[in-house]
């Protein structure tokens, strides 16, 4: 169901990066890149105090003709980023939430290894053909 | 390399062994694998093949490329026609057969004629190149293994021809590789000698040095580049190859089920499966791992943080990415550190690596922490596509049961609990109404005939079965479902299952006999309150009427008897309170209002008539009668005149009744009441309005009379009453204790099912995305 998947650090820059091949990537990429934007200021506006109670989905940061960009951040400011196609009108809240829930756990369990070394690209096989189910549904 | 000119035929042959040998399709051939089968097929000897790897070029590259893998072929031709192995000779002799392989050829035949069928487990379905026909290779192999220097009884194992006993010879000489690794950090030709131990692989004593052969094989297998050892497979082991072939298999699986048929995929699995698992570890295998790592952790138990297994592994030399996978495979619960068999599943992986096999996808069977420990993978059928979720990030899953692939060894107990519990727990719950009915007739039974508590639900039940199918209808169904597989401890729970198995007299008999003992003897009750039946307070009434006894003034003839049930009804429970709580009362209100349950008419008189049988076993229930009656009486408005009328039909019907129960009487079984029943029955026919309490006062004068200990006195039936109330409200009071542990019991389990199902939510994969 998604169209193109991102992983995002702190530093704002790509950690992972997929998007179906069949479409222009550089596209998604730049899709994902400005997303960033709106990701930052909707993390600012939580304001300070709240980074606790900061939810971690951010929902739909903004809609184009079409597709739409959810964003997702975790507590360490890692940014997951999620481009749906807007023809896809199935795609409920609940289950982009489902998705970023997975993302995350992956991301987890990526974390998990000792071999991983923060801020390396993400080469763990289980993350991609977790991502892979996740784009590979309805499309 | 030189230039390799080959025939039409052999470039196709050659192109078709290439294909099958180019597992991943990467246009360059590992030098293990197929490669290995395929030129142990051959039946060379090791050196030429081993020649063979060097003259072509394979040793150099570390693998084997399409010319390269050409000119293995075309070499193995011209070794097998018997001419000297020369890089000339590629072109230079003519007319080269095609290099035979006995089991190549096979295979190639069988997949050419079975594209994509596995008929045989000779034959994977392929797409392409993939699943190898492991029956073949072992076959050769066995043969072969004969050269193989297993320093173990590898070779006794696999003379048996057994597949599956091949694999294991491999992962034995594992050990032996990671010395070579260090001992043999140079290329070199086949045989190497034994150098000492390599740095960190030390452990490893020198009896599994084994022949040099076996040993120098393995040596190859490090990472290509630094080390042209691949030539040495000449003596790995067909198990080796054989080894390769089934991790290939599982690997391919996960691809073949892409693009085969799911069949064919299916069998594939079950061929590998039926191998017996190449990944398995063997006893060998395991101690060495259990040493290492106790060396690291040496509490078996703990765990190894990740930071140390990292700097363990990292010794190894493979490369971080594939130790990385190796992580992801082996650390089975996700939590950064590594158990015991966690760690030998990861110490497994990585010695496979190590001997050149590709890392699967998905954990195989073998190596799943909980299966570790398990000889027999082959049961556990289910195919590595299942283990593979293991891998997963969610909650790793066993994959023990086909059917819950994503259920891990965290998840057997609870599972199994959660499921057992949830689907049990809930009927009992269902079946309390009905149990609680039972209850209370047992226990009116209980309170008026400890010993008898069968008869007064003998009869109640001919009326039971009309009203408790009211409530049967809800257990019959509950149940049913429940009485199957429910076995709760508590043991009202087996009274619903009978009571919904079958709405008999025997059945309510059975189940409710044994509460009959359950309740303990009722607490005094805390003061003479009419129970639920209506705001009339009953207890009033009677101690009203009994003052007025046979005064056949009824001090309140409260509700018009409606009907002739009705107005029976109060007879029976007016009786019945010796027998029954809360229905007596219930019923008692009945005279003098419409019974809120008809039900509870119906078969108050016949628990009436049941306790007038019983009563007249019992001395106290006889006692009680007497009481009874006359209030009943009382109560009835044309109790006095009916008395009269009616004591006489009634002595005689009692007086038939009686000898039938005394004769019964010492049995408390259905049979007496019975007929005592009919009759009454039969009487209340006739006399529709008859007073019930006539008729049960003429009983117990029978009784009463049959009992002369218990005189007939209007002080004396004051008590019994007074005496039948207190144990009602007795009786009352445990049901109802009864009735409030039951509905805690049954909010706990709601609770719990609640929470069951949320974190099966939670754990559940979320298929649906």
């Amino acid at each position: 169901m998604a169209v193109c998947v991102a992983v995002i650090a702190k530093e704002n820059y790509p950690l992972y990066i997929r998007s179906i091949p069949t479409e222009n990537e550089l596209k998604f990429h730049y899709m994902v890149h400005t997303s960033l934007d709106v990701v930052d200021e909707k993390i600012s506006a939580m304001g300070k105090a709240l980074v606790d109670q900061r939810e971690l989905y951010l929902g739909l940061l903004y809609p184009t003709e079409d597709y739409k960009v959810y964003g997702y951040v975790t507590n360490s400011k890692v940014k997951f980023v999620m481009v749906v196609d807007s023809s896809n009108t199935a795609l409920r809240d609940n289950e982009i939430r489902s998705m970023f829930r997975k993302l995350h756990n992956s991301y987890t369990d990526v974390m998990c290894n000792p071999f991983y070394n923060p801020g390396d690209r993400i080469q763990s096989r289980a993350f991609d053909s977790m991502v892979t189910s996740m784009m590979v549904q309805v499309c | 390399m030189e230039g390799l000119t080959l025939s039409d035929a052999e470039q196709k042959y050659y192109s078709d062994l290439f294909s099958y040998c180019d597992i991943e399709s990467t246009k360059k051939v590992a030098a293990n694998g197929r490669v290995l089968e395929l030129f142990r097929a051959a039946q060379l000897p090791n050196d030429v093949v081993l020649q063979i790897m060097e003259l072509c070029g394979a040793t150099r590259l570390g693998y084997f490329g399409r010319s390269q893998f050409y000119i293995a072929l075309k070499l193995v031709a011209v070794a097998q026609s018997g001419f000297p192995l020369r890089v000339e000779s590629i072109n230079t002799v003519k007319d080269l057969p095609l290099p035979r392989f006995v089991a190549s050829k096979n295979e190639q035949e069988s997949r050419h004629a079975a594209s994509y069928s596995s008929d045989s487990e000779n034959q994977g379905s392929y797409s392409g190149v993939i699943p190898p026909p492991p029956g073949r290779g072992q076959v050769k192999k066995g043969s072969v293994s004969h050269d193989t220097v297993q320093p173990r009884t590898s070779a006794d194992q696999q003379e048996p021809a057994s597949p599956v006993v091949s694999p294991q010879q491999s992962p034995p000489t594992s050990p032996h590789t990671w010395r070579k690794h260090s001992r043999h950090p140079s290329g070199g030709n086949s045989e190497r000698p034994l150098a000492g131990p390599g740095p960190f692989w030390s452990p490893f004593g020198e009896a599994q040095s084994g022949s040099s052969a076996g040993d120098a094989v393995w040596s190859g297998h490090s990472p290509p580049p630094p080390q042209e050892t691949w030539v040495s497979f000449a003596d790995t082991p067909p198990t080796s190859t054989l080894l390769t072939m089934h991790p290939a298999s599982v690997q391919d699986q996960t691809t073949v089920r892409t693009v085969a048929s799911a069949t064919t995929a299916n069998e594939i699995r079950r061929q590998s499966s039926s191998y017996d698992d190449p990944w398995k570890i063997t006893d060998e295998q395991r101690q060495y791992y259990v040493n290492q790592f106790k060396t690291i952790q040496p509490d078996l138990n703990g765990f190894i943080p990740g930071s140390a297994a990292k700097e363990f592994f990292t010794k190894s030399k493979l490369p971080i990415l594939e130790l990385s996978h190796i992580w992801e495979l082996s650390d089975f619960d996700k939590d950064g550190a590594l158990t015991l068999d966690e760690f030998c599943a990861a110490f497994h992986l990585v010695v496979a690596r190590k001997n050149g096999y590709d890392l699967p996808e998905k954990l195989p069977e073998s190596l799943m922490p909980k299966l570790i420990d398990l000889e027999d993978s082959a049961d556990v059928g289910d195919q590595p596509g299942e283990v593979g979720y293991s891998g997963s990030p969610a909650e790793a899953p066993p994959s023990k049961s086909p059917s819950m692939p994503s259920l891990n060894q965290t998840w057997p107990e609870l599972n199994q609990s959660s499921e057992d519990t949830a689907i049990v727990h809930p009927v009992p719950i269902r079946m309390t109404p009905s149990k609680i009915h039972m209850q209370e007739m047992e226990l009116k039974r209980t309170g008026s005939d400890h010993t008898n508590p069968t008869s007064p639900l003998l009869v109640k039940p001919s009326d039971l079965s009309e009203e408790s199918k009211i409530n049967s209808s809800v257990k019959f169904a509950s149940g049913n479902t429940v009485a199957d597989g429910y076995s709760s401890s508590d043991s009202f729970t087996s009274d619903p299952e009978q009571i919904g198995n079958n709405v008999t007299h025997q059945r309510s008999h059975s189940g409710t006999s044994p509460d009959n003992t359950a309740p303990p003897p009722p607490p005094p009750r805390p003061q003479p309150s009419h129970s639920r039946s209506s705001s009339l307070d009953m207890n009033r009434t009677f101690a009203v009427t009994t003052g007025q006894q046979q005064a056949g003034v009824v001090a309140h003839p409260p509700a018009v008897p409606p009907r002739p049930q009705p107005s029976q009804a109060p007879g029976p429970v007016v009786h019945r309170p010796v027998d029954a709580d809360g229905l007596i009362t219930h019923t008692s209100t009945s005279p003098q209002q419409i019974p809120e349950q008809p039900n509870f008419a119906d078969f108050s008189q016949f628990e009436v008539f049941a306790a007038s049988n019983v009563n007249e076993e019992q001395d106290d229930e006889a006692e009680k009668h007497p009481d009874i009656l006359p209030v009943e009486k009382a109560s009835d408005s044309a109790s006095s005149l009916r008395v009269a009328k009616t004591d006489s039909k009634i002595e005689e019907k009692t007086a038939a009744s009686v000898p039938a129960n005394v004769s019964k009487g010492t049995t408390p079984l259905a049979p007496p009441p019975k007929p005592v029943r009919r009759r009454l029955k039969s009487e209340d026919e006739l006399r529709p309005e008859v007073d019930e309490h006539t008729q049960k006062t003429g009983v117990l004068a029978t009784v009463l009379a049959s009992q002369p200990s218990i005189p007939r006195s209007v002080g004396k039936d004051k008590k019994a009453i007074q005496a039948s109330i207190r144990r009602n409200k007795e009786t009352n009071t445990v049901l109802a204790r009864l009735n409030s542990e039951l509905q805690q019991q049954l909010k706990d389990v709601l609770e719990e099912r609640i929470s069951l199902e949320v974190q099966l939510e939670q754990l559940r994969p979320f298929s649906h995305l």
